[in-house]
């Protein structure tokens, strides 16, 4: 039983937000990183996934963005707490990207500019359930949010969508990834409040 | 890469408020003697959890200020206006009433007082609370590590942790505060006033050299800024640690 703290009233969300338990609602888009934003921008873009076998499939920006791309509106979590409804967004599906990959894995490694990485297992990028986006609400997506491209998972925690994306390899064995390795829950759903190790 | 020393789950539990310092017009430092705590790492943070009468329940993070020190828990928590949580835990929350928390979280934005290489610690407004318990946990552990803090600020009435920054200040050669007033400076106050900028930051860090570590820690334009400065001055990425609060990120 939580301890009730005796004065709090709170501040209850609107009817209509559907948030995951101990989430706050927020408008602004606050950033998070652990480190400097990267500015290099389109420099040496190149975008790659590499198959359990070593076989690797990559695309540079133009081909990347000759892909057919979607528009999605989602709503995004935080494990800091915050949540943003309703964020517009355009990418190119993962499931795009992994129509000619042959693959028998059962996990991913998203890896991006410099050392962070986050795990996921496989078919939580498929199906419709994941992007490389570049664009957010109508504009080219600002570095300080993730671009040129990053990731977009948003039925997990937000640390799960990799800013500054260059790569997905694929694995036969789970591997941990940068906050999953310093106390963050492997997997990450916030409707099962899966913070931390252990949630 | 510094590992985090979190292990296993992450019970929530029961801190009692044993003493309040005020700390500025509008914050103060909860002083939280909370049986069950696993020590915790100067940069680490806890979660909050609030429960009303009916039920209804919120969370937030907040940076532990202290240094280790058994089961005692200090958090520095500024009053935002329009806030849910801070509110309560600044004008509210009295001593002897229960705290529901959780960690300490997080492993990399954290100092080890094992490591001797040099420590920039630059901090905006309510963000030098975690720099505070690594500037304090390097006297607790008698590192000898070169440890500059640099604490941007808009006046003296916003100035946290006043009487300490000036002991840490006349401490030794090793272990440096420097405050930057952003808008108003106190009376008889020689430096310049104004943001941080390049010529001041790389005065600042050079003397630290080529391996210094540095940890940011502020709202966002002011994280974005500074590690973008560093960079600049041609120190990689590996060696800037930063923790940034949105307008309504990470605290409130």
């Amino acid at each position: 039983m939580p301890v009730v703290s005796r004065g709090f009233s709170g501040r209850r969300r609107p009817a209509k937000a559907n948030l995951p338990p101990g989430q706050y609602l927020v408008q602004d888009f606050p950033v998070l990183s652990a480190g400097p934003t990267p500015l290099d921008g389109l420099k040496g873009w190149e975008f790659r996934i590499t198959t359990e076998s070593g076989q690797v499939h990559s695309w540079d920006w133009d081909s990347f963005r000759a892909l057919p791309t979607e528009d999605v509106t989602v709503d995004i979590h935080c494990v800091t707490k915050w949540s943003k409804l309703g964020t517009r967004w355009r990418g190119v599906s993962v499931d795009t990207l992994m129509a000619e990959v042959e693959t028998s894995a059962g996990y991913a490694l998203a890896r991006a500019v410099g050392d962070y990485t986050t795990n996921l297992p496989l078919e939580d990028l498929l199906d419709g359930k994941a992007w490389i986006a570049f664009s957010y609400d109508g504009q080219e997506l600002t570095p300080e949010h993730g671009g040129p491209a990053r990731l977009l998972v948003p039925h997990l925690y937000f640390w799960k969508s990799a800013k500054w994306i260059r790569g997905i390899e694929l694995l036969d064995q789970d591997e941990p990834g940068f906050w999953e390795t310093l106390g963050y829950h492997n997997y990450g759903d916030p409707w099962r409040e899966q913070r931390y190790w252990g949630d | 890469m510094a590992r985090a020393a979190v292990l296993g789950r992450l019970n929530w539990l029961v801190g009692q408020l044993a003493e309040i310092r005020q700390e500025t017009a509008t914050a103060r430092t909860l002083v939280l003697d909370v049986p069950g705590w696993t020590e915790h790492l100067p940069g680490q943070h806890v979660d909050i959890r609030l429960t009303a009468e009916d039920g209804y329940s919120t969370e937030r993070s907040y940076s532990i200020a202290s240094a280790p020190n058994g089961s005692r828990v200090e958090l520095t928590v500024e009053r935002l206006e329009d806030g849910e949580v801070s509110p309560y835990l600044t004008e509210v929350l009295s001593p002897g009433d229960p705290l529901e928390l959780r960690g300490p979280i997080g492993g990399y934005f954290a100092w080890h007082p094992e490591d001797v290489s040099p420590v920039l610690l630059t901090g905006g407004g309510s963000g030098v609370a975690p720099l505070m318990a690594m500037a304090r946990t390097r006297i607790a552990s008698g590192s000898t590590a070169v440890m500059r803090l640099v604490y941007s600020t808009r006046s003296p009435a916003t100035l946290l942790y006043a009487a300490e920054m000036q002991s840490l200040a006349a401490r030794d050669g090793r272990l440096t505060a420097d405050v930057i007033y952003t808008r108003a400076a106190p009376p008889g106050w020689s430096g310049p006033v104004g943001r941080l900028d390049a010529g001041r930051l790389k005065e600042l860090a050079e003397p630290l050299g080529p391996g210094v570590q540095c940890f940011v820690c502020g709202p966002t334009g002011f994280v974005e800024g500074t590690a973008n400065l560093l960079v600049g001055l041609g120190l990689g990425a590996r060696q800037i640690r930063t923790e940034r609060f949105g307008p309504s990120g990470g605290t409130s």
